[in-house]
């Protein structure tokens, strides 16, 4: 008797001790911190442009005590972002381009964060067009816009100047550049045009913007059965073009293996008149290249005369890495939600955000495209006008007519696979006087057709 | 019948005897355990697992992608030898082996006699010969990426880079080095040629300590030139190090990656392109997920071809080499 009333009080302390310890450990699981890793900035940033991006990382964990952020260096690049993702090594939150996030959320290689987007109090003053690049073929969210951004012509005031051209008359037109450049090398020694030409894509990507401004595209309808059109004659054209700048007017200089970040710095060094690249560099060339906002000018891309004539547009987007839990999908929502999309929404965030920025010397009001409404995009910009510290009276030309132009999405179709296609053309055009544009284009279109058909 | 087949097999029945005498001892495990068997096995065991995940591991799921399509994220499919077809059939890959042959052939012209003849020289020098070793191992300890961007400023194509530089002082220049097709792969050979050619000095150097010092003194009695030194002594003498590092060249060249990769991406134009560097591109150019297939399906190719390589060269130059 005595044993059962002993054996009953250890059943009895198991059994409380069991449910005290499990009570415990659920009110551990509420208070439980989470980490997720974010992207953060490229490789090379300034010490400033950290400061600033840990501020705010600070800033978030106070406001979400439970979440911790761990910051992951990131810049996109094709091949880096392949092995990343092959291997499974991505940040929780990364950034992917408008060209990539529907085929990688089709995959099922990005998050779903619909029922999270649905919660957020704004979801419904989005730019229909700019979500409609981060929902999947199920009509699933998969990625929040960062930015967005449209082609722009990027020019060295100071080089202008020296060569007796006048900084507050850009060119505008192709055959205006063509001479301002020619002009700008011989009286400066710099190149006056220089073009993206590596083979890690951009060299297709700046070919294809040209293309476009002239009234080219590079394939017609969509998916798999979509048709290369590479070799149309506004790309002969615009490749004819930069065979002369190259080898008639000698105004591009001698380095034609230049990518995006290295065309930036050598932007900022003051080595480059003019080149084309998104209306949102300025920002790379601050933070990592700490350019000399005096030397800086943005225009348009000049459009020719022609109704199909447009300008590239295009962005990013944040995502999230799909084997996550759901605390650290919520966590990642809501760093999205702080980081990208609140400076835009809520004016408190979007004052402290550029009261921040502009402490630690970054760039307030750069010029992008609207990611919410048109008058949203107003009045975030009328919220953050006393901080904008970028020269935006060197940016007017831009800014005074890129709402005029026709904004054209980058080829829907196997993206990538088509800039890969353009990279030798623009290589060898650059590297080879004798180049045969026509039998190249041919070569470069049957390699576009076969990924599209292939649908990579 | 034994008396007759006795004389005929005198040893082996010497050793019969032997061996009846002194009869192994039954091996049971403790007999191992106790002989030192399971020490050894120990020993063996982390090497096994390290191979084993990183080497074996790696090769036999390599041998199997080859036959599958697969992004690494959806399931993989069985496409048979479609992958080696589509490899064998795309253009860029002749254009792969093309210049990696042309690497090959441009590194053996100048890479493979430059540190013979740099060893051969050091070896004759009396004083700071160490110093010249370090000078000449230097660029080898360097961080390969390291190298290539001090390089990438030597062969900056304008006439300010340094290369140009040095050659407008002669009159000549400026080049374009890797700013054109027909330049770029001269100018990996001898960005490699520097980078490399330390090691092999000290593998020479190493095997020039080897030769007989009185053969050299019998040829200067004999009336024999240096030229003819080298010529009649030296090189047969060091022949067996010389076919071992001609072959390690041979595959080091077929498998050039980091030069290419790290100075043109293959350009311009493809003219650098390489067998390596179309694996890579075949893996990771894509953003949206590679073709591992076709790239482990080239690389069975290129292993294969090296595997022949080398049995048909170790075949070749057998008698040669223990001559």
């Amino acid at each position: 008797m005595k044993s059962t009333r002993l054996a009953m009080i250890v059943v009895a302390v198991v059994v409380l001790g069991v449910g005290a310890s499990s009570a415990a450990g659920s009110t551990r699981a509420a208070k439980k911190n989470v980490t997720i890793s974010v992207a953060s900035l490229i490789p090379g940033s300034t010490p400033e442009a950290i400061k600033q991006f840990n501020a705010q990382v600070a800033e978030f964990e106070k406001k979400n005590p439970t979440i911790k952020v761990k910051p992951v260096e990131y810049q996109w690049t094709a091949p880096t972002f392949a092995a990343k993702l092959a291997a499974g090594t991505l940040p929780t939150v990364f950034e992917v381009p408008f060209t990539d996030a529907r085929t990688l959320g089709d995959r099922g290689q990005l998050a779903n964060l619909t029922p999270y987007f649905k919660k957020l109090p704004y979801h419904k003053k989005y730019n229909k067009a700019v979500l409609a690049e981060g929902t999947d073929a199920k009509g699933q969210i998969i990625a929040l816009p960062k930015g967005a951004y449209a082609q722009a012509l990027h020019y060295n005031r100071a080089l202008f100047k020296q060569a007796g051209l006048n900084p507050n008359k850009p060119p505008t037109t192709w055959a205006q550049i063509r001479k301002d450049a020619r002009i700008i090398s011989q009286k400066t020694g710099k190149p006056g045009y220089v073009e993206m030409a590596k083979n890690d894509n951009t060299a297709g990507w700046i070919l294809t913007s040209v293309v476009y401004s002239l009234g080219g595209r590079m394939e017609k309808g969509t998916g798999t059965h979509a048709k290369a059109t590479l070799n149309n004659k506004y790309t002969v054209k615009a490749l004819n073009m930069l065979k002369a700048m190259r080898w008639t007017d000698n105004s591009m200089g001698s380095n034609f293996d230049l990518g995006w970040s290295d065309i930036n710095q050598a932007f900022a060094a003051g080595q480059v008149g003019m080149y084309i690249s998104g209306s949102d560099v300025y920002t790379n060339l601050v933070q990592a290249y700490n350019v000399n906002s005096s030397i800086y000018g943005l225009t348009t891309v000049p459009l020719a005369k022609n109704a199909k004539a447009g300008v590239l547009g295009g962005g990013t987007l944040a995502a999230v890495r799909p084997k996550v839990n759901k605390v650290q999908l919520s966590a990642a929502m809501k760093w999205i939600s702080f980081f990208y999309e609140q400076p835009l929404v809520s004016k408190k965030q979007a004052i402290r955000n550029a009261k921040t920025l502009v402490a630690n010397h970054q760039p307030v009001g750069v010029p992008a495209l609207p990611l919410f409404n048109k008058k949203q995009y107003n009045l975030a910009n009328k919220w953050i006008k006393p901080y904008i510290n970028v020269p935006l009276g060197h940016m007017k030309p831009f800014l005074n007519g890129i709402f005029k132009q026709k904004l054209i999405p980058e080829p829907a179709a196997s993206t990538q696979s088509v800039y890969n296609a353009l990279n030798a053309v623009v290589e060898s055009v650059l590297t080879n006087q004798n180049t045969n544009v026509g039998q190249m284009l041919q070569q470069a279109n049957a390699q576009a057709q076969a990924a599209i058909k292939q649908g990579s | 019948m034994t008396t007759v087949d006795q004389p005929r097999e005198p040893a082996l029945s010497s050793e019969r005897g032997l061996s009846r005498s002194y009869a192994r001892p039954r091996r049971t495990p403790l007999t191992w355990v106790r002989g030192g068997g399971l020490a050894a096995f120990l020993f063996l065991v982390p090497l096994l697992f390290v191979f084993g995940a990183f080497s074996w591991y790696p090769i036999v799921r390599t041998a199997i992608m080859a036959f599958q399509h697969t992004n690494l994220v959806e399931a993989p499919t069985w496409v048979g030898f479609q992958n080696f077809a589509a490899v064998w059939h795309d253009p860029l890959f002749r254009v792969a082996v093309k210049n990696t042959a042309y690497f090959a052939l441009l590194a053996l012209l100048f890479g493979y006699p430059i540190p013979l003849m740099a060893a051969v020289l050091m070896s004759e020098v009396r004083k700071r010969r160490g110093v010249y070793s370090v000078l000449a191992f230097l660029p080898v300890v360097i961080p390969p990426v390291v190298g290539v961007l001090l390089w990438k400023t030597f062969y900056d194509a304008s006439s300010l880079g340094v290369f140009n530089t040095i050659l407008h002082w002669v009159g000549l220049g400026p080049y374009p080095w890797l700013q054109s097709q027909q330049w770029a792969m001269p100018s990996l050979v001898l960005y490699s040629t520097w980078a490399n050619a330390g090691a092999t000095i000290i593998i020479y150097l190493a095997a020039l300590i080897g030769v007989n010092p009185e053969l050299y003194e019998a040829a200067s009695v004999d009336g024999a030139g240096v030229l003819r030194k080298v010529w009649h002594i030296t090189l047969p003498q060091i022949r067996g190090v010389l076919l071992v590092t001609l072959i390690l060249q041979i595959i080091g060249t077929a498998q050039v990656f980091l030069e290419p990769y790290l100075f043109t991406s293959g350009g311009p134009n493809n003219a650098t392109l390489t067998v390596l560097l179309l694996i890579y591109n075949y893996a990771f150019a894509n953003s949206l997920g590679g073709n591992y297939g076709l790239a482990t399906a080239l690389s069975l190719m290129l292993a294969g071809f090296l595997v022949v390589f080398s049995l048909v060269y170790l075949r070749a130059t057998r008698s040669w080499s223990t001559r």
